[in-house]
């Protein structure tokens, strides 16, 4: 009898360890399977990536629509080539879609943001976008404010 | 008559000192052997090295023809089932029932079933007259109780060898003749051949068939209790006589007793 | 002179440490090269999981309880100064699946159930029950140390999961309940920000490590004592006292490693 009740009371811990493994894995950490099993990819080169990661989210009009994959160098055009996941159920990108590397807040992460063109024909497996921009780097920024403070009015 | 156990040109050390050195011991199968002598003479200690539960530095341990001391882990545990212990606190599980205790041994080693377990235990319990008190916990128990429960625990397998290691310590006048009565009976029923260690003279020599007595780690004498009631050595003597003074000095050495008080 | 005297106590301490860090590892060897028998130790080792884990899950729930509440507001009073309350999800999430989970779980685990641990056995081995079952031939180290051993190594990372679940859930109360934060920002913002990979998975990496490190130097700390009431008492504190430098000295090393900084 009090083996029974043992048993039970084990068989509970290890259902709320499991249970709490459950909540970890959804709700706080958001892990989705759905991207990874049906997706299609889409290239494009960058500039400059800033501090875009791999697995950084990619968006149109701000829904999350994917994940970046991979980011390699092209050391002939010294570009950034990123490699987009995006979920199968968005087929539809116009061909002449942009990209541009946007952050989060004012000090948040960075992610991409996608802007549909106008173009009939979609993006397919393997397409590449062709118009990007890069990521805006907070140095450039400042230095051109504290260049344009110091001349107003233009050149001199 | 075979020897159980054999014990020659025994040497063992502990923390530097020398325990034994050079002991010769022979113990009858069958039979019951009191082994006796001083506190802190080693007695328990050489109940561990017949169980093996020690190393000596030198010298040999047979035990029912095999040589205890080299011995690999899982031969020793074969053997040792054929060994039953009572050590002077009992030792029982104080986790388990009266009942789980003596099946403990039953449980480990045999794949009897559980019936066959419980009438094992049951009888086990009426030959040391617990049977009633088989559903309490050891906390439960007096000392002379507890002790008789580890005893019928030690015989659940029926063993061929069984030591006591002081089986009489601390017990009053009834507990004490319930154990001295069990461990006689058990001999002369079972033929079990039994190793008591003791210092309570009395009782041990009352069913003893043979007697070693050590002291400074040596024998200093043996026989049976009639052999070694007479024995001339004077430190035997003082032994079984309980003489405060003798041999053994009843001042622990210290300087002149006037220098000291004078200081 | 008095110097060469401390030295020496010193280096005689050392080496009285190095020595039992030796017997442990031995103790462990031992341990872990075992055939195991499963039918008759699977009950033991339920019973242990039942001792160690479902008795130590009231402290650990309250405690990530807490834990949580206390994140969420000092959490929320900093951010609120930088206008990023928004953020707080993310800070409450982060900070225990990261750290607080693995380290502050161990850290009472070593405190209730090491401890324990270390008690029961050292008191067995003082009241002889370890020396009679061995002369019965059945090794204590395979009956009595074994069980408890898994059973701590398993206990720990589920309740590591479950303290942090708990822990988050504080946060959110504290955070969305009471102070007003957005819940739909709360959970999203948490949700982008931590990974299951890197953050989760490697949080249960390092309970399991831990789990395993306090379960050894509870176990030991039982089964080396000096059989004494005081040694009892020393055992056991030197099991909190060892447990929780190795939990927190490990903490900082797996860290550098999984943030890839070795």
């Amino acid at each position: 009898m009090r083996e029974r009740i043992i048993e039970i009371w084990v068989g509970f811990f290890m259902l709320l360890g499991i249970l709490a493994l459950l909540v970890l894995a959804f709700k706080v950490s958001g892990l989705s399977s759905s991207i990874k099993e049906n997706g299609y990819n889409i290239t494009a080169a960058f500039d400059n990536v800033g501090g875009l990661k791999i697995r950084s989210p990619v968006s149109l009009a701000g829904v999350h629509i994917g994940e970046v994959s991979t980011i390699k160098l092209d050391s002939m055009q010294f570009k950034a080539i990123v490699t987009m996941k995006i979920d199968q159920k968005y087929k539809q990108l116009p061909i002449d879609t942009s990209a541009s590397i946007l952050t989060q807040g004012l000090l948040g992460a960075n992610y991409i943001s996608l802007t549909p063109g106008f173009a009939p024909t979609f993006l397919k497996n393997n397409g590449i976008v062709q118009d990007t921009h890069p990521a805006l780097i907070l140095e450039d920024l400042i230095g051109q404010l504290i260049f344009s403070l110091k001349n107003p009015g233009g050149k001199k | 008559m075979n020897d159980f156990v054999n014990i020659h040109g025994l040497y063992f050390n502990r923390n530097g000192r020398n325990i034994f050195s050079d002991i010769e011991l022979n113990i009858p199968q069958g039979k019951i052997t009191a082994i006796m002598g001083p506190s802190g003479c080693g007695k328990t200690t050489l109940l561990r090295l017949i169980g093996g539960q020690l190393k000596p530095e030198r010298g040999n341990i047979h035990v029912d023809g095999k040589l205890i001391n080299k011995l690999s882990r899982a031969q020793l545990y074969e053997l040792r089932r054929k060994m039953g212990i009572l050590f002077q606190s009992g030792a029982l599980f104080t986790n388990l029932s009266v009942y789980e205790n003596v099946a403990f041994p039953l449980k480990e080693h045999t794949e009897l079933p559980d019936f066959m377990i419980h009438d094992i235990v049951l009888m086990k319990l009426q030959s040391v007259g617990l049977r009633g008190a088989k559903n309490l916990m050891p906390s439960q128990l007096s000392g002379g109780m507890a002790r008789r429960v580890a005893l019928a625990r030690a015989i659940a397998l029926d063993p061929a060898l069984i030591m006591y290691d002081e089986p009489f310590a601390g017990l009053d006048p009834i507990a004490l003749g319930v154990i001295v009565k069990l461990i006689s009976d058990l001999n002369k029923a079972l033929g079990i051949t039994t190793i008591l260690v003791s210092h309570e003279v009395e009782e041990a020599l009352s069913i003893a068939d043979y007697i070693y007595v050590i002291a400074s780690g040596k024998i200093i004498g043996h026989g049976t209790p009639e052999k070694v009631h007479i024995d001339k050595n004077p430190e035997v003597q003082q032994f079984l006589q309980g003489l405060p003074d003798g041999v053994v000095p009843f001042h622990y050495p210290a300087i002149d007793y006037s220098q000291d008080l004078l200081h | 002179m008095l110097i060469l005297e401390k030295l020496r106590l010193l280096g005689q301490f050392g080496l009285q440490l190095l020595m039992s860090f030796g017997r442990s590892g031995i103790f462990l060897a031992h341990l872990l090269i075992r055939k195991p028998r499963f039918k008759k130790s699977f009950p033991l080792l339920i019973e242990q999981l039942y001792f160690i884990g479902v008795l130590s899950l009231v402290i650990i729930v309250l405690s990530g309880l807490f834990i949580g509440l206390v994140v969420g507001l000092q959490g929320y009073n900093t951010l609120n100064k930088f206008g990023a309350s928004q953020q707080l999800g993310q800070l409450v999430a982060l900070s225990v699946v990261r750290e607080l989970g693995p380290v502050v779980t161990a850290l009472l685990f070593a405190g209730r159930a090491g401890s324990a641990l270390t008690a029961e056995i050292g008191l067995m081995k003082s009241t002889e029950q370890l020396a009679s079952m061995e002369m019965m031939g059945v090794d204590p180290l395979w009956r009595v140390i074994s069980p408890r051993f898994w059973g701590g190594f398993i206990s720990m990372p589920l309740l590591m999961i479950i303290f942090s679940a708990v822990a988050v859930w504080g946060g959110y109360l504290v955070g969305v309940v009471w102070l007003g934060v957005d819940g739909g920002t709360f959970w999203s913002a948490m949700q982008s920000a931590v990974n299951f990979h890197d953050d989760i998975v490697n949080g249960v990496i390092k309970s399991i490590v831990f789990g395993g490190v306090v379960t050894w130097i509870a176990v030991f700390q039982g089964y080396d004592t000096v059989p004494t009431a005081q040694g009892i008492g020393r055992a056991t504190t030197r099991t909190v006292v060892y447990s929780s430098l190795a939990v927190l000295g490990l903490d900082f090393v797996l860290t550098a490693v999984m943030m890839g900084g070795w």
